[in-house]
């Protein structure tokens, strides 16, 4: 496909890779000047999304929902394909983590001194390697590339987590490959059935997705196939009740890890569900909707509820995430335009916001050198600025419109509505919920006398206020114009309600009017 | 020229976002941007409507429309701001009464370190209750709906040194969420009946729906105006709210940010219109709480919660008004305004009061301040007239007519608005006597004086609203035909002689003033202590159960569920997980021993997952 042209994603996946190639070559000595070839390793590839962005956004009314394919033969024997190629969802998530990575590592900067051990170099060349993972298992056209890479993130996580995470790292760590692994494996099960009737159907056996959309599977079949994906995919984002490896690798790992597998990883999931669950297996993920959207449903209030009675920052955030998963599996699920793009651009605010609690939450945690809720008291008197984008980022999490979080639950919700109006009904008690635990966090936190030991935090550094005020900035941007990222997520959607056969439901009063 | 209504919101806006982001940098001259911020916009408010004022009778509106905010598969929504007679009416309230409050609050918080903060989230407070009023659609309403209640968390929780100040604030906010839990689902159901949130679409086409979809986005948008606006049940959080300084009791806890659920109620009429079943609710709920915040009002000791259970029961008078259909509408504005005028007044006046005191609430330890503070005896004073329903008081206009529909809806409706109206006197009294007569009860480091000019001045432009505003309502601007072309109008019958019902109701409330007089009047000896009281005003003082309900039906439950999902998800969904894989802790176990050993077992894992790919492929494609 489309050769000749320039090949921009192998572009894009290459240059983390050669940064992290690079910090890997450089002397140990002058740690600073890692961590900036770092840092501007990470800066040059949010430039070229940008680019692709504009350059997408140009020729999206075009047609085609897929832009920037290559596609070229890798294993000819097993009809495996290098091919990549992003679709609005696709873009927007690379363009979302080429934003966190180097939040995380402005976040993360001194991470490894005050650990005391470990190389710095290691530290920001993984997180280098997994950018270039990241961009790849959204940017795989080919079902096969995309499982490698899903398997590959794993490794620079491990290590993150593994290496530089706290006193329980290495249980937090192996329990999160363990959990990963064997979602990956029922995965590739299933990526073997598909390929055996690929080879039936087609004149030769392929990997590329869109071979295998076309493919008639036997409903039997199919709904295994779906099963085996589903379940990698409920274990990444994670769903309830298969979650509780995140609050364990959100509690060890550094916060600047934690970003990334929380705001990035995580969403590879629900991506995976949108992207290849729906237009693989139509007809099973139409029978097996109403199923997800329960599930959604007890994950949205079931993590708030066990969020608001966490004592650990970090566990409780974690929590947060469990519930606003549930809330995109369920506009994916819904089946409706409003609710696909509406979980699309809650992967994409999430990201954000959860990005930005973490990494506040991280800066007042290594303040204090505690992260229990209780430890806190009177920090909004001391750190005023902290405690303000702490408040906003908490904001975010609770959807307060204005924020781009509003828009996503929103839609998400009202796409569920148009199908399923007791399902929507229930999940939106969640943003009670929501309040309850940011505004419990902040209250506990932030307000009241200043205690003991805060009395000598100091307000956030100029570093700290440039890794999370952009998200910030963004969360607030998108939150009052999201119309340039719900066109890029629009594309998917229609590409996707056409591959799964739905239409989106008419309103109530035009139907009787018909 | 007519100027532009997003320029309205901007004004504010903006200003609340300079002050803000520049921190300590804009200490000196923060509230005079604040205050000048909200004056332009009030100014810009004055504009519109005048020209709003020249355009023909049946047709008045000036919209705008800014940008595209969502559209997504069949659901648009834009960013479109609406002036028509009954947002205009509003625009002036919040920004005048909201100006007079900038102002005051010039003198009230000078020596707050942070006053330019506090400025800034009036500012912020200002452009959102402008929002919500000029929203053209339900969801752009929903940004100025949750954009106050976020404005009123931050300000009830202003002084968050103070445990009490946040634990107010996070209660204000949760149980207006529920609150706000009505209004998604409303917003939700309106899109799903009609294709639209947008106010004239919806509104076009409302007749065309189910009867029971339009009772439903009923109910669910009155549970909305429950949380917003204190009504029963969701009526608790509006008396703690009193930890704020005393400027924000006056604007956003009674002249306008509470009256939002009897707008939002007023502005989808046509949806209570289509529905009796909903209008009972409004009208039940309105009643129960004109008559629970009355009694509240009874038993506080504090004049802040005195003030705030009025507040609750005046806007029941409202809620009551806004649900009687056609014949109530135009009255609940008018009730709206003067209430905005006087509460906001009397507010003021009790801060200028603690201002005086040493910050003292306590009305047992008040006591013949009417010579302290003249003017802000005086201005109390009319306000005091104008609630009770004195004739020509402002409140007395307003009042009487809500009294008279209520009668032409029902005998149960009018005698609940009748008792309101004696309880009302009775409290208010009470408040007046222990406050500003009898004998001075100080503490001993109390040397009371009036306040700034700064802080009297609005309190003398508020008192003349009351004392004049009604009647200027209703026979220079002409209320009644301003409002009806959006709201309608309505002839109701009363169940007696009309010349019956003035008198009647002068009466009741001459009543009450008696009796508050007979108890707190001259000579009375009003102990600094309060006694114990009679289970009926122990019952009010704690607020008749509300917390207590809170308490023992949400909270401890909610407590016991949280505790006992933890250990769930700790010990049977994780300890499954741990049993399944009871592996993993051997292996991890193993690992920690051997350093090295983590890298090398992840690089056998990886080994052995590679083969198993390639035999799995490899079967398969050569089978």
């Amino acid at each position: 496909m489309m050769s000749g042209s320039t090949p921009w994603l192998t572009i894009l996946l290459l240059l983390p890779l050669v940064a992290a190639a690079a910090v890997a070559a450089m002397p140990s000595g002058n740690a600073e000047n890692v961590k900036r070839v770092a840092l501007i390793g990470s800066l040059v590839p949010l430039a070229l999304v940008v680019f692709l962005g504009v350059r997408f956004a140009g020729q999206a009314a075009g047609g085609s929902a897929f832009q920037f394919s290559e596609a070229h033969s890798w294993i000819p024997a097993f009809g495996v394909h290098y091919a990549l190629g992003v679709d609005g969802v696709a873009l927007a998530l690379i363009a979302m983590s080429a934003v966190l990575v180097p939040a995380a590592m402005l976040a993360g900067w001194n991470d490894v001194e005050e650990r005391g051990s470990g190389s710095v170099k290691e530290y920001f060349a993984w997180m280098l390697v997994l950018e270039t993972f990241i961009f790849g298992v959204f940017a795989a056209t080919d079902v096969f590339l995309f499982y490698v890479f899903f398997e590959a993130m794993l490794i620079p996580v491990y290590f993150l987590i593994g290496r530089f995470g706290g006193p329980r790292r290495v249980y937090a760590a192996v329990k999160f490959f363990l959990y990963s692994l064997l979602g990956g494996l029922v995965m590739l099960a299933s990526l073997i059935g598909l390929y055996v009737i690929s080879g039936q159907q087609l004149s030769a056996p392929s990997f590329s997705l869109f071979d295998l959309v076309n493919l008639d599977l036997p409903a039997g079949t199919e709904k295994w196939l779906f099963l085996g994906f589903f379940l990698a995919f409920a274990i990444k984002a994670p769903l309830v009740p298969v979650h509780t490896w995140l609050p364990d690798a959100a509690e060890q790992g550094t916060p600047a890890t934690t970003t990334l597998l929380v705001g990035v990883l995580d969403k590879v999931g629900t991506f995976g569900m949108l992207h290849l669950c729906l237009p693989l297996f139509p007809n099973a993920s139409r029978w097996f909707a109403p199923t997800v959207l329960v599930l959604g449903v007890v994950g949205v209030l079931y993590g708030a509820i066990v969020a608001i009675g966490q004592r650990d920052m970090r566990r409780l955030i974690a929590y947060t995430s469990v519930s606003h998963f549930g809330f995109i599996a369920i506009g994916v699920f819904a089946m409706t335009t409003l609710g696909q793009s509406g979980a699309s651009f809650y992967m994409v605010s999430h990201g954000f916001s959860t990005a930005a609690l973490l990494l506040i939450a991280g800066f007042l945690i290594s303040r204090r050198g505690s992260a229990r809720i209780e430890d806190f008291g009177g920090v909004q008197k001391v750190a005023p600025v902290l405690a303000g984008l702490f408040l906003l980022a908490g904001l975010s999490a609770l959807a307060l419109p204005g924020m781009s979080s509003f828009v996503s639950e929103f839609m998400v919700l009202q796409g569920a509505f148009q199908r399923h109006p007791a399902v929507a009904a229930v999940a939106t008690l969640g943003i009670v919920l929501a309040a309850v635990y940011v505004l419990h966090m902040y209250r506990r936190t932030m307000t009241g006398p200043v205690s003991g030991a805060v009395t000598a935090l100091r307000d956030l550094r100029g570093r700290e206020v440039a890794a999370v005020a952009p998200l910030i900035a963004l969360i607030l941007a998108l939150g009052f114009f999201p119309q340039p990222v719900l066109n890029l997520v629009n594309s998917t959607s229609s590409w996707v309600m056409e591959h799964v056969g739905a239409t989106d439901p008419q309103a109530t009063v035009t139907k009787a009017g018909q | 020229m007519t100027a532009s209504p997003a320029l309205l919101v901007a004004v504010p806006l903006l200003s609340a976002a300079v002050l803000l982001l520049t921190g300590r940098r804009s200490d000196r001259w923060g509230h005079w941007l604040g205050c000048a911020a909200a004056v332009g916009s009030f100014l810009i408010a004055l504009n519109l409507v005048l020209s709003l004022a020249k355009q023909p009778h049946e047709s008045r509106e000036i919209s705008q429309t800014v940008w595209t905010w969502i559209s997504v598969g069949g659901f648009n929504v834009d960013v479109t701001f609406t002036v028509d007679p009954l947002s205009a009416v509003f625009i002036l309230l919040i920004t005048g009464v909201g100006s007079l409050i900038h102002i005051y609050s010039v003198g009230y918080m000078e020596h707050d370190d942070n006053r330019r903060r506090f400025f800034g989230y009036l500012n912020l407070f200002v452009a959102a209750m402008l929002t919500l009023v000029l929203a053209n659609n339900l969801l752009l309403l929903y940004v100025g709906w949750e954009g106050v209640g976020l404005a009123s968390y931050l300000l009830i929780g202003f002084w968050q040194h103070k445990p009490s100040a946040a634990s107010a604030a996070n209660k204000a906010f949760i149980v207006n969420r529920v609150g706000d839990f009505g209004l998604s689902i409303a917003v939700m159901l309106t899109f799903v009946t009609f294709g639209s949130v947008a106010f004239p679409e919806v509104f076009a086409a409302a007749d065309k729906a189910s009867s029971t979809t339009i009772t439903w986005i009923g109910l669910a948008l009155l549970l909305a105006a429950c949380g917003k606006s204190a009504q029963f049940p969701l009526q608790s959080w509006l008396l703690d709210a009193m930890e704020g300084p005393t400027p924000v009791s006056a604007l956003i806890h009674a002249a306008t940010m509470v009256t939002a659920g009897v707008y939002l109620v007023a502005r989808c009429h046509p949806i209570f219109d289509l529905s009796a079943t909903a209008r009972g609710a409004v009208v039940a709920v309105g009643a129960i709480t004109l008559l629970m915040g009355a009694v509240i009002g009874i038993a506080k000791d504090d004049i802040k919660k005195a003030l705030a259970g009025s507040t609750m029961s005046q806007i029941g008078y409202m809620m009551l008004a806004v649900g009687l259909g056609p014949i109530g509408y135009i009255w609940a504005i008018f009730h709206l305004l003067t209430h905005g005028f006087f509460k906001a007044g009397m507010f003021l006046g009790a801060g200028s009061v603690m201002h005086g005191m040493n910050d003292e609430v306590n009305m047992r330890r008040y006591g013949a301040l009417r010579t302290a503070m003249a003017v802000t005896f005086g201005t109390f004073a009319i306000g005091y007239l104008a609630i009770i329903g004195v004739p020509p008081f402002a409140g007395f206009w307003s009042k009487d007519e809500i009294i008279k529909v209520a009668f032409e809806h029902s005998w149960v409706a009018g005698g609940a608005a009748l008792l309101g109206a004696a309880i009302t006197a009775y409290y208010m009294t009470r408040v007046m006597l222990m406050t500003f007569f009898g004998k001075a009860r100080w503490a001993d480091d109390a040397h009371p004086h009036e306040s700034p000019a700064v802080m009297t001045i609005p309190l003398v432009v508020l008192a003349a609203l009351s004392a004049v505003g009604g009647w200027a309502l209703l026979h220079v601007v002409n209320l009644e035909t301003w409002l009806e072309p959006v709201l309608g109008h309505g002839e109701g019958e009363l169940p007696f002689s009309s010349s019956l019902l003035l008198p009647l109701t002068l009466a009741v409330v001459a009543l009450g003033v008696a009796a508050a007089w007979k108890v707190y009047g001259a000579g009375a000896d009003i102990p600094v202590s309060a006694p114990r009281g009679s289970w009926f005003i122990r019952a009010a003082r704690a607020d008749l159960g509300g917390d207590l309900f809170n308490e023992k039906v949400l909270m401890q439950p909610g407590q016991r569920l949280t505790a006992t999902l933890v250990r769930v998800d700790d010990s049977v969904v994780d300890g499954a997980v741990r049993g399944i894989g009871g592996f993993t802790t051997a292996l991890s176990a193993r690992l920690r021993q051997a350093q090295n050993g983590f890298a090398r077992s992840y690089a056998l894992v990886m080994v052995i997952g590679a083969v198993i790919v390639a035999l799995a492929l490899a079967m398969v494609r050569f089978a």
